[in-house]
């Protein structure tokens, strides 16, 4: 039965070293290289020009501001979910996920239509009197593009850890004197802390490394470090390209860390 | 036994639906975005029964890699002028057989005369297109006669202005503003042009950098002022009448994009059958009709049927404009990699 397990994950494996493994490889050989193939650490330090080192404080920026929206709106989303019942609350996923199956970029288009100068929000805005608003092309037009992304990673994580807390264990706090408040900080808060950093993680990784959302949402005048990289290989920089993705992979590689020092029984995956 | 019996079943399935997405074609063809009448794809299979794959790039530097790495084998593509000369320096194109293309004799001699700026003996490329670089604006928000680059730099253009979000483009404006060469390899000239694009994108007028997007914005009233190609000149007029299109008294780009063969191409007999089917006069005119870039074929010149537009200064300008404007020239490794890290300098600022 063993063998048998092992020949069932034998696709599995292939695809994870043929699609993970190997780029990786390649990424990390880049990195440490430069043209003539010598390995050094220079491709990796081109991160300290200016530009490049903008463009990483500014992704940092964005991404985190994004991930705390993304917080603030998901979780009283979750907790609302939670004290649905059942077919009502699977209802609301369901809205909630539906999107999701439409394509990434072609949502972030509409946001551009919706949010051009002559789009459909300012049209309706002046026929209401209202002032025009122009955010697009500029920072706040591309973390409302990725709050609007990446929202789903929030709510579904946190969502599954509060479902799993027993009402017998709020049920106890009350009983022995706690008010809703005291309730929340003191139970419900830790008992769905896995959720809530799985579900960080699960927005600020995609966020700090998209160069789509910027592009798209941005009018091509901010760069992120994805801008960065995306231009370098453009232009066939692949020592460059690859030694500031390696960066990026640093940031990814330590909230993944923090993940699992939080999250150790996987409670708050998404799936 | 039975499920490993199954298992296997459910992989030859699997490889059989992936194996045909795959399916191969007889021709690979890698084109400019909107740069072709989609029925004339259709009209070429049903003549020929070629199966066509037809991929699209936004700017040279984009294509420019797929080919020389080879990650797709394209069989016929269509850069421009600087980027023929680079790839033709490089030996990455082929020979093309002119015996397979009679209809070249549609092409206007001057055309290929201008060819061979970057193509010295017409061996490697038959032109497709051809047009300036220059401003397109909307009567109803500018209150000024526009005849020079110079409004592009002009602070009452607040969040009004559509650059190019292509290198080449981007520096041929700065530069011939300044009064240089747009294939200036003077390193005074390049720090003098990128300090007007920052100072330009500090200044706040430039509402984004975009390729394609300046056609349906400036259509869309979304914008005043926009740098675009002149073969877009026309169809925007025909969206929005506001438009008028000028090419700047300082001077452009004139430009040719041509057809190439790449080296690494595997059906070159079908590439050039397309390619000379897309000489034949009904064809070209067709496409000039869809796309509405300037046509080196001046038998189809002859027959488009709207008289303003066979006499339009904007699809065929007077010589007098195209003394004003050069064509870009592939500028070597070491240039080409200066212009990109200015270019990202302006980007990130």
């Amino acid at each position: 039965m063993k063998r048998n397990g092992k020949l069932l994950a034998a696709p599995y494996t292939l695809w994870m070293v043929a699609f993970i493994v190997i780029p990786l490889f390649f990424i990390l050989f880049y990195g440490f290289t430069d043209n003539d193939f010598n390995v050094t650490l220079g491709s990796i330090a081109q991160i300290s020009k200016p530009v490049n080192l903008k463009a990483l404080w500014l992704s940092i920026e964005l991404s985190l501001i994004s991930t705390v929206l993304c917080l603030f709106l998901a979780y009283p989303l979750a907790m609302i979910l939670k004290g649905k019942g059942r077919s009502s609350s699977s209802f609301i996923v369901l809205i909630f996920i539906l999107p999701m199956w439409m394509n990434f970029l072609l949502r972030t288009f509409a946001w551009q239509t919706l949010l051009d100068k002559n789009g459909v929000i300012n049209t309706v805005l002046s026929a209401v009197g209202l002032p025009k608003q122009n955010i697009i092309n500029t920072p706040s037009a591309i973390i409302l593009g990725m709050v609007y992304n990446f929202l789903p990673f929030m709510v579904l994580p946190i969502y599954n850890v509060l479902v799993k807390i027993d009402d017998n264990v709020l049920n106890a706090a009350r009983d022995l004197g706690a008010n809703e408040v005291q309730t929340f900080v003191k139970v419900t808060l830790p008992l769905s802390l896995p959720g809530i950093i799985s579900g960080i993680t699960m927005v600020f990784v995609p966020a700090l490394t998209t160069f789509v959302i910027s592009d798209i949402l941005g009018g091509g005048k901010i760069l992120l470090l994805g801008n960065v990289i995306e231009q370098e290989f453009q232009i066939m920089n692949w020592h460059t390209g690859s030694g500031l993705s390696i960066v990026l992979m640093i940031f990814i590689f330590v909230s993944m860390l923090i993940t699992a020092k939080y999250d150790k029984e996987g409670e708050g995956s998404l799936w | 036994m039975k499920k490993i019996t199954a298992l296997l079943l459910l992989l030859v399935v699997a490889t059989g639906v992936f194996g045909g997405c795959g399916k191969k074609a007889d021709l690979y063809i890698y084109n400019w975005g909107e740069y072709m009448d989609k029925d004339v794809l259709k009209i070429f299979e049903e003549e020929t029964g070629l199966k066509v794959k037809y991929d699209e790039f936004d700017t040279n530097e984009t294509m420019y890699p797929k080919v020389a790495t080879g990650a797709v084998k394209y069989d016929v593509v269509c850069p421009s002028d600087y980027m023929i000369q680079r790839m033709r320096e490089e030996d990455l194109l082929a020979e093309i057989d002119f015996n397979n293309i009679p209809n070249i004799q549609y092409i206007g001699e001057q055309y290929l005369q201008s060819s061979r700026e970057f193509d010295p003996e017409n061996k490697y490329s038959v032109p497709y297109c051809w047009g300036t670089v220059g401003i397109l604006y909307n009567k109803t928000m500018v209150d000024e006669p526009i005849d020079s680059w110079s409004v592009l730099f002009d602070e009452k253009y607040q969040d009004n202005i559509l650059m190019q979000k292509s290198v080449r483009d981007a520096y041929c404006v700065a530069l011939k503003y300044l009064g240089y060469s747009l294939n200036s390899t003077n390193d005074a000239e390049l720090d003098a042009a990128t300090k007007l694009l920052k100072d330009q994108k500090a200044s706040g007028v430039v509402q984004a950098y975009v390729v394609d997007e300046v056609r349906d914005k400036m259509i869309g009233d979304s914008a005043a002022i926009g740098v675009i190609y002149s073969g877009e000149a026309i169809y925007t007029k025909r969206e929005n009448p506001n438009l008028e299109y000028v090419v700047p008294k300082e001077g452009s780009n004139v430009w040719i994009d041509s057809w190439v063969i790449p080296k690494n191409a595997e059906h070159k007999e079908n590439a050039e059958k397309f390619i000379n089917f897309l000489c034949r006069p009904d064809i070209a005119l067709k496409n000039f009709e869809y796309i509405t870039y300037s046509t080196p074929n001046t038998e189809a010149q002859k027959l488009i049927e709207d008289e303003d537009i066979r006499n339009s200064k904007v699809a065929f300008p007077d010589p007098e404009v195209l003394e004003r404007c050069e064509t870009f020239k592939y500028l070597g490794e070491e240039y080409d990699a200066k212009y990109n890290s200015l270019w990202k300098e302006v980007l990130g600022e």
